[in-house]
């Protein structure tokens, strides 16, 4: 384990780290909300995402595993959490995010089976697979899911019975900030526990955590779960902010846009998951404000750029960046 | 259903696209890939003329053409990724923007410059050719080698831009390649009529096939591709100009893409974001076949195309679902691919 530890890793300053991050997240939190007080809805929006991103982060940035099927754990999270809701009448906020992290557990433990038997290529196929065929069993149970006109019905009570969740969204927006923090403080001890730590070595050198004696693919689907926990306490949130959950939640496109943000932020940090989530949804936001017509052109355009320049990621290169900074002033 | 109310129909979805695309802000930034990649199959099914066969029977053999045709053009289209996908290692999802920018040029040629089908074909696929070649001069020829996700970043932004501009220049609406007389009518084979332009794609892919075969394994750049294919670095210590071989497979497979798409239009209908709805077909079809394999890549496509019709004629309910099913089980079985040098 210590040869695996070495390159990678900081090993000391991280309780620094994770204290900084926390740090970063309340005050992000609060300068959006008085930034954009009326675009609440918007920024609950991210932080869904953003629980996403770090979601495949677990498993694409810890465990090397590509998948393009991410949102069938998302929505699996929102249907779930819906479901009880519009069906079952178990209102309360907290009980329905429970429900949403169990949902996507599931999900994640049944599409960690499917994905993980392949690599590469056939991999990401089984990923694609897996998020379609969520997509059609969804579609067609259109008497628990609503099917193509969404799930709705989905009422809420007041959070811990002190906070409505009124119509500007801001008990949505802060319980999103909230549960965002405690899923960054548990991520941050889930990666750097020995557990984190063998994940890393799966995603370096396969072969060589099995000859210590490790499964690696136990880890992998283990990590899946978890990740599935995380992804689904995303969809979670997401249907009880708005309140609705469509199919559009476990589509081919959620997962491969939540993909490029985890890329454009830089992959395996936690960090660069949720800087990617909030430059590429902001800039999407910006641009096709700007420019309904060239936005996608432009997205297009900020994707290669980041490729040739900061392959790292923006949050990466920017690291990377700052630490020979920080080497060469020595 | 008849072909003609289709197109109304997806014209409509498309103009919607289109107008949830002018609001400001766009629910997703990649609108309209997934649902509905749908109506392939029903798009292509064609009238019985003759009663006198059994329906049953009938329905077989409707089923058996369609999916010939639109497996063939899958294939003449998946077959340049595929070569693509062996030799370089790129996981090259901007393969169906070339098929689409071949259809946008074959049909701005027919209707816009009013020559006839054959010309049209020929512009779109050295057009379509010549633009990918400063492409992978430029962008491609960075990320060869590059971990898979930097790839799948790289190659989604050239299709966002390819998306994006063909919005901007040919607009949101579905375009059409007005087939020529001889290809528009039917053929009777005395029991049963077949469109001549289902024939035309089943043979359009035989062409390929074979003339790919050719090229492949009975020529001195077949020779030289399939070194570069089994160990780069040994070619060119051998004197192969393997950035050569590259750009100009590069370039075949750009071609055929484009010239599946001109060919598979009437079955995968040209609109601006067909780069992003067929992806993950292509990409499904190559993983199944093995990537730089061609007969790989021909039962592939053909099972695919003949899964994804059935299915469609005999449960079009279920939408993609055995599609993806069938896909998950061949995947488990052959995790190589059919018959796959991937690695």
């Amino acid at each position: 384990m210590a040869v695996l530890m070495d390159s990678t890793l900081p090993t000391r300053r991280r309780p620094l780290g994770t204290l900084i991050g926390i740090a970063v997240i309340i005050a992000a939190g609060i300068i959006g909300y008085f930034l954009f007080p009326n675009n609440l809805a918007l920024l609950t929006r991210i932080v869904a995402t953003m629980l996403l991103v770090l979601s495949i982060d677990l498993v694409t940035g810890y465990c090397g595993v590509a998948t393009l099927g991410h949102a069938a754990l998302f929505g699996a999270g929102a249907y779930g959490a819906g479901i009880v809701s519009a069906h079952f009448g178990i209102t309360e906020p907290l009980t329905m995010t429970l429900i949403g992290a169990a949902a996507g557990a599931v999900a994640g433990l049944v599409s960690g089976l499917v994905i993980l038997r392949a690599h590469g290529l056939p991999q990401l196929v089984l990923s694609i697979a897996v998020v379609h065929l969520f997509h059609e069993v969804a579609n067609k149970a259109s008497g628990w899911t609503g099917g193509s006109d969404g799930l709705s019905g989905i009422t809420t009570d007041a959070l811990l019975g002190l906070f409505e969740f009124d119509l500007w969204g801001r008990t949505a927006y802060f319980y999103g900030i909230a549960l965002l923090l405690i899923v960054f403080v548990l991520l941050r001890i889930l990666v750097q526990s020995p557990f984190g730590m063998l994940a890393r070595g799966v995603r370096e050198d396969p072969i060589r955590v099995a000859a210590m004696g490790a499964s690696v693919h136990s880890v992998m689907l283990r990590m899946y779960v978890i990740s599935g926990a995380v992804a689904g306490i995303g969809g979670a949130l997401n249907a009880i902010s708005t309140q609705v959950v469509g199919l559009d939640s476990l589509s081919f496109t959620m997962s491969a846009e939540a993909l490029v943000m985890l890329v454009l932020g830089g992959t395996g940090s936690l960090y660069g998951a949720m800087v990617g989530t909030v430059s590429f949804m902001w800039f999407e936001d910006v641009v096709s404000a700007a420019n309904p017509f060239h936005w996608l052109t432009i997205v297009g355009a900020l994707l290669i750029v980041v490729v040739l320049f900061a392959p790292k990621g923006l949050y990466g290169s920017a690291a990377a960046f700052l630490s020979r900074r920080r080497g060469g002033g020595k | 259903m008849s072909p003609k109310g289709d197109r109304g129909g997806d014209a409509t979805v498309r103009r919607m696209d289109r107008t949830q695309h002018l609001r400001q802000k766009p629910p997703s930034a990649l609108p309209g890939i997934s649902p509905s990649r749908g109506e392939i199959g029903s798009r292509h099914r064609i009238k019985p003329h003759h009663k006198d066969v059994h329906p049953r029977m009938q329905t077989v053999l409707s089923i058996a053409i369609d999916a010939l045709a639109y497996g063939m053009v899958l294939f003449v289209i998946s077959i340049g990724l595929s070569v693509t996908m062996g030799l370089m290692r790129v996981v090259n999802l901007a393969h169906g923007a070339f098929a689409m920018i071949g259809g946008y040029l074959a049909s701005y040629v027919t209707r816009d410059l009013g020559l006839g089908y054959a010309p049209a074909i020929l512009i779109a696929v050295i057009a379509t050719a010549i633009i990918a070649v400063p492409i992978e001069r430029l962008l491609y020829r960075r990320i060869y080698g590059a971990p898979e996700l930097t790839q799948v970043l790289m190659t989604i932004g050239i299709t966002f831009c390819v998306i994006g501009l063909a919005n901007y220049a040919f607009g949101p609406t579905l375009k059409t390649i007005p087939l020529p007389e001889t290809l528009s009518g039917s053929i009777d084979l005395g029991f049963r009529a077949i469109a001549t332009h289902r024939i035309f794609a089943i043979v359009c892919g035989v062409v390929v096939a074979f003339g790919l075969w050719f090229l492949i394994e009975r020529t001195a750049f077949g020779i030289r591709l399939r070194a570069a294919v089994d160990n780069a670095p040994m070619a060119a210590a051998l004197g192969v100009r393997t950035q050569l071989v590259y750009a100009v497979s590069f370039a075949v497979a750009v071609g055929l893409a484009a010239f599946g798409g001109v060919v598979g239009a009437e079955l995968l209908p040209v609109e601006p974001y067909y780069a992003l709805r067929y992806m993950v077909t292509f990409l499904v079809a190559v993983s199944i076949g093995g990537a730089g394999s061609i007969p790989g890549a021909l039962i592939a496509c053909l099972l695919l195309g003949a899964i994804d019709t059935t299915g469609r004629y005999l449960a079009p309910e279920y939408g993609e679902f055995f599609f993806y099913l069938a896909v998950i089980v061949i995947v488990t079985l052959f995790p190589r691919g059919l018959a796959g040098r991937f690695k």
